[in-house]
């Protein structure tokens, strides 16, 4: 262990707008009027069982681009923080 | 008979055996300094990468009990087992946004479980205590629905009994042997064979779900199989599709269990193992790769209706077990080296997880009850010990549950267990977020949470299985005075009033100026990521840099 904590950079930094984004997997298979029908089928798949299926890739598709979009660069310049900066 | 069985038997246990044997030598992969330290044995060093984190959270969060029973309720109720699907569709955008913060705020403090999080959080030691109980009392069924994994494979093969100890013996053989690689290597042990287990599993999913439609005429003709079935049956609440008073338990169910599924500290373990915050987060869009293969194999269901699978008598006459399901339907459409390897898949995947349940369940013991109340002045080596001790009584104690009592009693337990830990949700959860309830008032809401939700699944009768309370988690509507046929999930509700009074109770005893326990973190300490150095905490909760 080095000197107390000087490489502390800003808090804060998981807010991003691009984090909204994953409301939509979240909501999105609870809408279950959206996917409770047998028709269209797919593949002999009645929709209520393909289209939950398919959920399953907008999930990944939006965590995989949130990741992306709010990846921290790994160099940058390191600013110490206050240690008063308390959560209310 | 087991002798019509002996491919499949000779091919399970070489796997078996050759996954222990891996179990053992897992202490010195990765070569660790010393096991003598709890985030070595406990956390595997704090320091695993992508892929390993990938294949020991999945084999963590998706169970053999998963594997087993999830199409069990297809087959049995239709669109209704189906809600696993969106419940692990959920739980991963959740995980990106909570689990980041605990993480980054467990490095920075040194926490091993979630009760570690809310003692340094709240400064409450008795609000811990309630967590890292509540968290040790649900893993302990969810271990033993493991060993009901393991049992319906066994029974498959004819490796069963007419006693009570003849019929549970291989389970505890199997159970023993878990028993010494965890105690020996740790995480380390499932972590390695994680890997085995989910390329069998992977192997196997693919195979049933291109064979089996081949051999049954196809989806469209499985589909139109179940249809029959549901139409033919007098149930009310099965079918393909969902009706209009089971879709608000599907979509309470789907969420409830999404949000228990982080607060169980077999998940928080998983996720602290690993090196930094880049690793979760890449997780959460490559894990549900897990959900495909989950939802395929709960389609599996349909499957076994249209080969016309008929479950194997259960524990009591006259009744039948319907985990046995899959094993019938693979056993009889798969040919026997296969059946075996698809067999052994279900076991090593019962290992994986119970092995992390019980090292999660042991730290809770280590940390916040033993180091708190029993030997403050613990060294990082006696916990280490205490924590191998523990899971040896965490693993016997989930063993008996399933030999003295009824494995129908253990899944009613499992039930209750998920009830449980949802009212953990306000401090481990919200708490990563906000300081802003007082530790009183989430005393409070956990014990209002807990009391309803246990009044709630004691009302829960199934009158097709003749048993009067805690027959299942799906509460009639009516009993609260609403004129309607719809249900509810019990846990959804229980952590709903749990919440409230937690919030009221706060604004009561803000309003008394009743003295709150101090917070020991920082607002920054929800950010850092591995490259920043560990703090240590004061006698006062107040923390101090470690020099």
């Amino acid at each position: 262990m080095g000197e107390p904590a000087p490489d502390r950079r800003p808090g804060d930094r998981d807010h991003s707008p691009w984090n909204w984004l994953l409301i939509v997997p979240i909501v999105l298979p609870l809408i279950t009027t959206f996917y409770n029908s047998s028709s269209p089928d797919l593949l002999g798949f009645p929709r209520f069982y393909w289209q939950q299926l398919a959920y399953i890739l907008v999930g990944v598709s939006t965590t995989t681009l949130v990741y992306r979009m709010t990846k921290r660069r790994s160099s940058g310049p390191r600013i110490p923080a206050s240690r008063s900066s308390r959560e209310g | 008979m087991w002798r019509d069985h002996l491919t499949e038997i000779i091919v399970f246990a070489v796997l078996f055996v050759g996954v222990s044997a891996l179990g053992f030598v897992a202490a010195k992969w990765r070569r660790p300094d010393t096991m003598e330290h709890l985030d070595e044995w406990g956390l595997g060093g704090r320091n695993f990468g992508s892929w390993i984190t990938w294949f020991l959270v999945g084999g963590d969060l998706y169970t053999a009990y998963t594997f087993v029973a999830v199409p069990a309720l297809v087959f049995g109720a239709g669109a209704m087992g189906f809600f696993a699907v969106p419940y692990t569709v959920i739980i991963y955008p959740l995980f990106f946004l909570v689990l980041v913060r605990l993480w980054s705020v467990s490095h920075r403090h040194g926490l091993v479980t979630p009760a570690d999080f809310v003692r340094t959080r709240f400064g409450s030691p008795t609000l811990a205590l309630l967590v890292a109980i509540t968290g040790i009392v649900a893993t302990m069924p969810y271990i033993a629905l493991q060993l009901v994994g393991i049992e319906a494979v066994l029974k498959t093969m004819g490796v069963t009994g007419e006693s009570t100890v003849a019929r549970h013996a291989p389970i505890i053989i199997a159970f023993a042997i878990l028993a010494a690689y965890t105690y020996q290597s740790g995480l380390r042990a499932p972590a390695l064979i994680a890997f085995v287990k989910d390329t069998l599993i992977y192997i196997v999913i693919l195979v049933a779900v291109f064979w089996l439609p081949s051999q049954l005429g196809g989806w469209g003709a499985i589909f139109d199989a179940a249809q029959a079935k549901y139409d033919a049956s007098p149930a009310a609440s099965d079918g393909l599709l969902l009706n209009a008073n089971n879709q608000l338990q599907y979509i309470t169910l789907a969420f409830g269990s999404a949000l228990a599924l982080f607060l169980y500290p077999h998940s928080v373990t998983g996720v602290l193992a690993s090196r930094n915050r880049d690793v979760i987060k890449r997780n959460m869009s490559a894990l549900p790769a897990y959900s495909l293969l989950l939802g395929l194999l709960a389609m599996l269901g349909f499957a076994a209706i249209a080969a016309g699978v008929k479950p194997l008598p259960g524990a009591n006459p006259g009744s039948v077990d319907t985990n046995t399901i899959v094993p019938v339907l693979f056993d009889k459409q798969f040919p026997d080296w296969f059946a075996g390897v698809a067999f052994a898949a279900i076991g090593i995947g019962a290992l994986v997880p119970a092995a992390i349940m019980s090292i999660a369940a042991a730290n809770l013991f280590t940390r916040n009850i033993y180091k708190e109340y029993l030997n403050r002045e613990a060294s990082p080596a006696q916990e280490a010990k205490v924590s191998k001790v523990a899971s040896l009584v965490v693993k016997v104690g989930a063993l008996l549950c399933i030999v003295l009592l009824d494995p129908q009693f253990s899944i009613d337990l499992q039930l209750i267990g998920g009830v449980i830990i949802l009212q953990t949700l306000p401090s481990v959860a919200l708490g990563l977020f906000t300081r802003w309830f007082h530790k009183g008032a989430l005393i409070a809401g956990w014990a209002a949470g807990m009391g309803l939700g246990m009044w709630m699944l004691y009302q829960i009768a199934n009158p097709a299985t003749g048993r009067m309370h805690f027959a299942g988690s799906a509460f009639p509507l009516e009993k609260f005075g609403f004129d309607t046929k719809a249900t509810i999930y019990v846990g959804f509700v229980a952590v709903l009033v749990n919440l409230v009074v937690a919030a009221l109770a706060t604004l009561v005893l803000r309003a008394g100026k009743v003295t709150d326990g101090p917070d020991g973190t920082v607002h920054d300490d929800y950010f850092v990521d591995e490259d920043s150095p560990r703090r240590g905490t004061d006698s006062e909760g107040e923390p101090v840099a470690v020099a």
